[in-house]
């Protein structure tokens, strides 16, 4: 029992699943129905799953798509990338102004996905060179896309917000006719199962965390820090134009302004949340991902419970909090030597009752 | 190699100069720039800015963001950051204007109000970064977000100010002797300068005060150079630490302050992304995220430089909003490949390229 329990505190994964855990414990008493999965018939008359879990696994999708590439970063750069939303808004608007000058086909939509990823990898290996060549800190190396991305955006899209519209377009965005579940949580595990099998196949999510954990030991070894920080940048951007492109499949439109609005600190979060150290070192993928939908789960559960849109964002902040003390090292070590003060003494007591 | 050795013992025997350390080199350069670019836009552009009540516009329009960057820089000092300083302005701009309107409050209430809200979010973030050893970025992300949040909760309609004496308060002016221009009429207008310019300048002062001689300042340093040896050396790091962001939390109350007296309205939209001009002021000010390296008069000149930009590049014709975010994120951009060149050469010695009194690792004591 004791071990168990030094076990479940020591494993990374075990708030996070706790907190998730819990929320749906919560939203279960507060609506037993919450979770219930309906099939309905949507607009084009395909037989589609809806409810309550779909929509929070949908939604965090493009999240959990950042998270995945933001993991690699925080974890090999010690550092955050807060450019992510204005590159992926940038993608976005290459995506959409492909695809309008050309009729959407197939091939056309690959290509402007193409393009798109080539151009978010671009602009995020720029901010790559900055943090591993020129060993700016990552947060201020990514300050610059963060404050001048939106404005690339515009000046792509010509100041305005144009729309595209094709069944192609609603199939990634929406469903795919014939299969009931959303396309962008299909996208959302084949992402996670191919980087997976990267990080299985490869050395590189242990070359990651051994440059994260110490780069002279890592330069000593024959492992290039500055090698696998671009390496982690190269993928993070494919996930960003993977996300915006996504995102404007959904809303078929692209708006530089509001195309995944404070998503950077909504990716951050969710990689705190998994229990990953934004110091950098050893990180675990699934971890993020998990936080990802706690974060969407939470917004779902504040819109069920009708708090305004605009107030959800101090509920969630609170939870937040509430998350990460309960992940801080300090308290868990805390909790851990109440546990075994409490386990300790009950023998002795035993010992003393069964003496007298 | 030679040469450098070579050198280093043709310059024994004389008197060498103390070498300028990162932080005074950042700082210096920064100031140069701003100085720079301002006489350059004074005479290429001219105009606007040869009147002195445009160069005063930049601090009565950016007062609150130069203490929210005061605040910072001694976060960032410190080896932290803090990401909250525009919620918090924005949360302390609605409760006042709603406990001056609603609530029937005064001058001295609100000023308190302020104070303690700001007061509530340094406790929380100092409670949880330096005690509970949380990383400061989600910390203050969560504070932004309680913030913000907060802030349409406490109102969702913008809302403004109408009492008697706070509006008489807002209206104060002073004025700068000396200082004006012609008006197209030929009447000589002084330049006046508001509050919150005097407040944002005390802070600037206090704050360049509390770094350069008490010991909290010091500590901040030394904290943020090296945090482990500065627990061997017997400062207490976390105290620190826990100082520095209440500080910055505070700081961040009296911007919300000030703020509210240059405009008078409460509104959630209001310092949007001012933490993040805020850290860009800083960086530019040659404050390093890093931690350890440093000064608040870089952060005054930082954050003048980046509105300076703005300026010229309104004056030159390109008035499109989107213009000013790519130029400012070009200034960034070089100031940051800077400053890395910068300390890489400092650190790696490359003496011979560089001029003697760059040279570090000679700290011989003068001789005078």
């Amino acid at each position: 029992m004791g071990s168990l329990f030094k076990k479940m505190a020591r494993s990374q994964l075990a708030i996070p699943l706790f907190a998730l855990f819990l929320l749906v414990v919560f939203n279960l008493i507060r609506d037993p129905e919450f979770f219930s999965i309906t099939i309905a018939t949507n607009n084009d008359g395909n037989a589609v799953l809806s409810g309550n879990l779909i929509s929070i696994l949908n939604g965090a999708s493009a999240i959990a798509i950042l998270s995945i590439g933001m993991t690699l970063i925080t974890s090999s750069c010690k550092g955050q990338d807060i450019s992510v939303a204005a590159v992926a808004a940038i993608a976005g608007s290459v995506f959409v102004s492909v695809l309008r000058a050309n009729e959407i086909t197939i091939p056309v939509f690959l290509l402007a996905f193409l393009l798109s990823c080539v151009v978010s990898v671009l602009f995020s290996l720029f901010n790559g060179v900055l943090v591993a060549v020129f060993k700016i800190q990552p947060m201020i190396a990514t300050l610059i896309l963060f404050s001048a991305g939106r404005s690339i955006a515009y000046w792509i899209n010509g100041g305005a917000t144009p729309t595209v519209s094709s069944p192609l377009l609603t199939s990634i965005g929406g469903f795919i006719p014939g299969i009931p579940i959303p396309t962008p949580i299909l996208i959302m595990v084949i992402f996670l199962i191919l980087i997976t099998l990267v990080l299985r196949f490869t050395n590189l999510g242990l070359y990651t965390q051994v440059v994260g954990i110490n780069e002279g030991t890592a330069h000593l070894n024959g492992i290039s820090p500055v090698w696998i920080k671009l390496i982690a940048f190269i993928i993070s951007g494919v996930c960003v134009a993977t996300a915006g492109c996504i995102t404007v499949c959904r809303i078929g439109l692209i708006n530089h302004e509001t195309l995944l609005l404070d998503a950077e600190m909504d990716v951050i979060l969710a990689v705190a949340i998994g229990g990953n150290a934004l110091s950098g070192g050893k990180f675990n993928l699934y971890g993020s991902v998990i936080g990802a939908y706690i974060i969407q789960a939470l917004t779902v559960t504040l819109y069920a419970m009708k708090v305004p849109s605009a107030a959800v964002k101090a509920y969630k902040a609170i939870v937040i909090i509430l998350i990460v003390v309960c992940s801080s090292p300090v308290v868990k070590d805390f909790v851990v030597r109440m546990y075994k003060k409490m386990f300790k003494k009950q023998p002795e007591k035993e010992v003393q009752a069964k003496a007298a | 190699m030679k040469k450098g050795k070579d050198l280093i013992i043709e310059n024994r025997g004389k008197k060498p100069r103390e070498p300028i350390s990162n932080t005074n080199l950042l700082m210096t350069i920064t100031i140069c720039t701003f100085i720079g670019m301002y006489l350059l836009a004074m005479f290429v552009w001219g105009g606007g800015f040869l009147n002195p009540q445009q160069f005063l516009d930049l601090f009565n329009n950016n007062a609150f963001l130069l203490i929210i960057a005061c605040g910072l820089t001694m976060v960032m000092i410190s080896g932290g950051i803090d990401i909250s300083g525009g919620g918090v302005t924005a949360l302390v701009t609605m409760a006042c204007v709603v406990y001056l309107e609603d609530h029937g409050g005064t001058v001295i209430g609100s000023l308190l109000l302020a104070l303690g809200i700001g007061l509530f979010f340094g406790l929380l973030h100092g409670i949880l970064v330096a005690y509970l050893e949380i990383q400061p970025f989600i910390v203050t992300l969560a504070g932004m977000f309680f913030a913000r949040g907060m802030v349409t909760i406490v109102s969702i309609a913008p809302r403004t100010a109408t009492h008697e004496a706070f509006l008489n308060l807002k209206q104060m002016r002073i004025t700068i002797p000396g200082m004006g221009y012609y008006g197209k009429t030929g009447i000589f207008i002084p330049a006046q300068i508001e509050l919150g310019v005097v407040i944002a300048l005390i802070v600037v002062i206090a704050v360049a005060i509390i770094l350069k001689w008490t010991r909290f300042g010091r500590n901040l340093y030394a904290v943020g150079g090296n945090s482990h040896s500065a627990l061997t050396l017997g400062i207490n790091v976390k105290r620190t630490k826990f100082y520095a962001y209440l500080l910055a939390g505070i700081l961040s109350g009296i911007a919300g302050y000030v703020y509210l007296l240059h405009t008078g309205a409460g509104d959630a939209a209001n310092a949007t992304q001012a933490e993040m001009q805020a850290i860009a002021s800083n960086i530019i000010g040659g404050t390093l995220l890093t931690g350890g390296v440093g000064n608040v008069i870089g952060t005054l000149f930082g954050m003048l430089s980046l509105k300076t930009i703005t300026n010229i590049v309104i004056a030159s014709g390109l008035t499109k909003p989107y213009y000013q975010s790519i130029t400012t994120g070009l200034m960034l951009c070089f100031f940051i490949l800077l400053q890395s060149v910068i300390l890489a050469v400092r650190e790696k010695g490359a003496i011979g390229l560089l001029p003697e009194w760059l040279r570090p690792g000679k700290k011989d004591n003068k001789q005078s």
